[in-house]
């Protein structure tokens, strides 16, 4: 019978896997660790994205696995909670031995885990936009940096095409990414000559419910004459009643138009987007991108998730290239030693979804394509401005002085995240 | 009055213009005209988004009717344009291709394949030029009403292409009311151009408007150096009434969100004021009573959305009221019968066993109904809002949610003073053994008012879910400010709760302004701290034996 010779087959190679960890010294399988929160507020984002890595490793081991063995992946909760990460970052390198980890969301918790990794020399792939002004030897970034994200979206709204836009509200949780943002896009604003009283910079707890004030004060502020556009950096769960409370003002797109940086396709399935037409968001990636590549990526994830109606958003494609670029430079280091996978992972090249060859840097920040889009009535966005190819990451912003001073480039002669001079120049 | 004299002398020249009006009608149906709008529309779909609101702008200067629905389906992203000559088209599914429809005479353009078109595409620029130019060519509308409707609407956004319309719309207009709304649309344009009679006679127009425009229009006025004395003066002095008329309007708007606060504070604390204030029991697990409810109405939802007809969908929310109660009331009877009996008396083994149960809940919802935020949509009838005066809105949602707050605190009140079981209830509290001895079966009566306090921290999920998000967390949002108002108010005093919730939502929304939201919520509970100091029975103190115990 077939099933019995199946049952077979696997038996056999269960022996043998077992012989084998009985004969070698090495452990038999390469363990993955996955830290991002199942529980408290930003549950509601990073568990999609412990989901993408176990769809890759079930890919990789469905594939064979990876210098011939199987791929584990050992997943942790740090349950939204900061400190918590750290300790679970210290569990997974020092006790677990993992080879890699995929984890993070928001910065605060990359900030709390990064000296862990520094100090047990781990290896982290970090995959949602940021603040930047960071670059360490034991983290690869696949988000986007301010480059590529915030700054080519405030130049798409000043153009004729965006609108015109000459006064701003920058609306952020208070935390440190929207607080580094927008010091950048204050900066940035300041020498394109927006003038002081034109920028309103108003900050929220986590988690923020009641927006009445807030948005009636940007409605104030918007009634000034001049064409107003805010630019949110609200991030979880707070944007759900900050936008339900847009649209029940009043507020159209067309007149003041907001655009999000932490806002994608799985944040707006919460809300009923029909009145929410025209707002943006500024991401590397969209559901709706028309490419091949794109195609297979959802129909991957939809016959791994089984559900059909589940979308798929940037950092989601974000750890799919991180976690393909990482096979490769083990493949290519022939080790998952995490210095020789460090060298083999500089300008490693992985074919993206939404349909570019990304490459990694030196800076350990990718090369990625910028695009612009309006939210649709479906809950998609569609993209109404987009770079011509990859822009490389700027680890750290030109338009803060102390910062533009710095470089990051982490091979000879530099081998540094933030010099001012080479370390090894003669 | 001026007006009808002004009408009167005008009549002559009123003929004139229909004369020209019925001229300009009969060249609209004429073959070179037409064209000139076929190639407009031709390019739609050609060049930057600048660039198709330009050609937008350009049809409304047109003038022609004919082009609303192909405006219309633009705005709506429902226009394409064949590929090979650019032409828009209306589409829809036939089979593997498209049937195509020409957008402006209606016929039929045979089919296509559905990579012979695409879709015109439109971003903020284009819509708004768009819902100008839509604007714009009602004023042309055969409809009297429509023209009203839409002369008013062209005064809030005043572009020079809308002014250029207004103005010939009102040479063209016949109907005096129409001519005359027409007219004070174009009052502010006046204000700009015109003899100083003209300036003054726009701005005692205006000087009762609240629109963004006019007061923009007024300031500039009175700011500009080339304008005479007289016309400056006027203008600042219209500025300045408008301003404190704004600002009377937003101290009344800001007292609307802080009562709206307080409504919310309210019914998240009511279930609370009940369970500890009148009980004296630490409910932990209150948060996850209330998120009960709102998940109890997203079940509701659905089971709307999958059996019955979408004309029924509003009637979700009434309904998910009853079962939300049910739901967290028999779930809070479980947990007194369960757990909370065996504890009475001993308040830091309450809280303690309350907390795990609290934690239980949430990780049992996760695991349920999975770790994302739920959609809970907003019936029709609690969408949007309606406008007082000049951009002022009063959310539907909220107006809804502070009138449904004092509903529930009514009957509350009614259910504990006119029923025999608030009776029992209150006699239970006020001394047990002596209750006891009258025969009331003091075991089902505190089962009864834990279930009571419970669902209704179930219903107050029901219009929370409304504002906020549904998702496992959403009792962790609540519970911290549910026990700071019915401690603040005073524990055991539902009059307590209901002024102490106002006080603290109105205080909050009048800090924030100032303070930003961060900072106002830490002024509050420092406030709140010193408060408890100087009274630590909070603001209504039980008198009398029952507050003794």
């Amino acid at each position: 019978m077939r099933g019995t010779k199946r049952w077979g087959i696997a038996a056999a190679a269960a022996l043998s896997v077992g012989l084998g960890a009985l004969s070698a010294q090495a452990a038999d399988t390469i363990k993955v660790g996955v830290l991002h929160s199942l529980s408290g507020t930003m549950a509601i984002s990073e568990t999609t994205l412990k989901d993408t890595v176990l769809m890759m490793v079930d890919e990789v081991n469905k594939n064979g696995g990876l210098l011939g063995k199987q791929v584990e992946a050992v997943v942790v909760d740090p349950a939204s909670n900061w400190p918590l990460f750290a300790e679970k970052a210290r569990e997974l390198l020092a006790s677990e031995d993992v080879a890699v980890v995929f984890g993070c969301w928001t910065s605060v918790s990359r900030k709390s885990v990064l000296p862990v990794f520094e100090e047990l020399n781990g290896l982290l792939f970090y995959p949602v936009q940021y603040e930047g002004e960071e670059s360490s030897r034991n983290v690869f970034y696949t988000g986007a940096a301010p480059n590529q994200q915030a700054i080519p979206a405030v130049e798409y709204l000043m153009s004729e095409d965006g609108g015109g836009v000459e006064r701003w509200v920058l609306a952020g949780t208070d935390y440190v990414y929207p607080r580094t943002t927008n010091k950048i896009l204050e900066a940035f604003l300041k020498s394109k000559g927006v003038k002081d009283e034109d920028i309103m910079i108003n900050y929220t707890p986590f988690g923020h419910a009641d927006w009445q004030t807030i948005v009636a004060d940007i409605k104030s502020f918007a009634s000034a004459g001049k064409k107003t556009a805010v630019v949110s950096t609200i991030n979880g769960d707070a944007n759900v009643p900050f936008y339900k409370e847009l649209a029940n003002q009043g507020i159209k797109a067309e007149d003041i138009p907001v655009v999000a940086f932490s806002v994608g396709e799985e944040e707006l399935a919460g809300i009923d987007t029909s009145n929410l037409v025209g707002h943006l968001a500024a991401w590397n990636y969209f559901q709706s991108v028309d490419t091949p590549e794109n195609e297979q990526f959802i129909e991957q994830w939809h016959a791994f998730i089984k559900d059909d109606s589940r979308v798929t958003n940037d950092p989601m494609e974000a750890t799919y290239i991180g976690f393909k670029m990482w096979t490769q430079a083990v493949l290519q280091a022939g080790t998952t030693d995490v210095d020789a996978v460090r060298q083999a992972m500089y300008g490693q090249v992985v074919r993206s979804p939404s349909g570019y060859d990304i490459v990694m840097n030196t800076n350990h920040h990718l090369s990625k394509p910028v695009m612009i889009g309006e939210i649709q009535p479906d809950g998609q966005f569609e993209t109404v401005w987009q770079t011509d190819g990859p822009i490389k990451a700027a680890a750290w912003s030109p338009y803060i002085p102390e910062s533009a001073k710095l470089t990051a480039d982490w091979t000879y002669p530099w081998v540094c995240g933030n010099c001012e001079r080479p370390k090894y120049a003669n | 009055m001026q007006s009808p004299d002004r009408h009167r002398r005008t009549h002559p020249l009123l003929l004139l213009f229909a004369i020209v009006a019925v001229l300009a009608g009969f060249l609209h149906g004429s073959p070179a005209r037409a064209d000139r709008l076929e190639e407009l529309a031709g390019k739609l779909a050609a060049g930057s988004f600048s660039q198709r609101a330009e050609t937008a702008e350009a049809i409304a200067a047109f003038g022609d009717t004919r082009a609303t629905p192909m405006l219309e389906a633009l705005s709506a992203g429902e226009l394409y344009a064949r590929k090979d000559d650019g032409r828009p088209v209306l589409v829809e599914r036939a089979g593997d291709g498209y049937s195509l429809t020409d957008p402006l005479s209606g016929e039929s353009l045979g089919e296509a394949g559905r990579r012979d078109v695409e879709k015109i595409k439109v971003n903020n620029r284009v819509r708004g030029a768009v819902s100008d130019a839509l604007t714009a060519l009602r004023l042309f509308s055969p409809d009297r009403n429509v023209r009203m409707s839409a002369a008013a609407e062209a005064a809030t956004s005043p572009s020079e292409t809308m002014l250029a319309a207004l103005r010939r719309a009102a040479e063209a207009e016949t109907d005096p009311a129409v001519r005359e709304r027409i007219g004070a649309s174009l009052a502010v344009s006046s204000l700009h151009s015109g003899t100083p009679e003209q300036r003054l006679a726009a701005i005692g127009e205006l000087s009762g408007s609240l629109s963004n425009t006019v007061r923009n229009a007024l300031r500039d006025l009175a700011a500009d150096p080339d304008t005479d004395a007289e016309v400056r003066q006027a203008a600042e002095a219209a500025f300045a009434g408008i301003e404190r008329k704004r600002s009377l309007i937003e101290l009344g708007l800001n007292l609307f969100q802080g009562v709206s606060l307080g409504s919310v504070l309210l019914l998240a604390a009511i279930g609370l004021a009940i369970t500890f204030g009148v009980m004296g029991v630490i409910n932990m697990a209150h948060g996850e009573m209330i998120m009960i409810g709102a998940y109890a109405t997203f079940v509701v939802q659905e089971l709307f959305r999958t059996f019955l007809p979408p004309e029924l969908f509003g009637l979700y929310l009434p309904t998910a009221l009853p079962v939300a109660f049910c739901a967290a009331a028999a779930l809070g009877i479980a947990i007194e019968r369960g757990v909370i009996r065996w504890l009475y008396g001993r308040p830091l083994e309450t809280l303690l066993a309350t907390w795990g149960v609290s934690l239980i809940l949430q990780q049992l919802v996760r695991s349920i109904f999975g770790a994302p935020n739920k959609q809970v949509a907003n019936p029709d009838w609690m969408t949007g809002g309606f406008e007082i005066v000049g951009g002022y809105v009063l959310t539907y949602n909220r107006l809804y949610i502070i009138l449904f707050c004092f509903a529930v605190f009514a009957a509350v009140v009614l259910v504990l003073r006119y029923t025999p079981f608030g009776l029992h209830m209150r006699a239970v509290t006020q001394n047990r053994s002596m209750a006891r001895t009258m025969g009331i079966n003091s075991d089902r009566i505190d089962a009864l008012t834990f279930g009571l306090g419970s669902g209704i921290a179930g219903i107050g999920g029901v219009a929370l879910s409304q504002i906020g998000n549904v998702s496992p967390n959403l009792g962790q949002l609540y519970i911290v400010d549910s026990f700071m108002v019915v401690v603040f108010g005073g524990v055991g005093n539902l009059a307590g709760t209901l002024v102490g919730a106002m006080t603290l939502g109105i205080v909050n929304k009048f800090l924030e302004p100032v303070a930003g939201a961060v900072l106002g919520k830490v002024v509050v509970l420092v406030l709140i701290i010193l408060f408890i100091q100087r009274r630590p029975r909070g603001l209504f103190a039980l008198k009398g034996r029952a507050a003794e115990s």
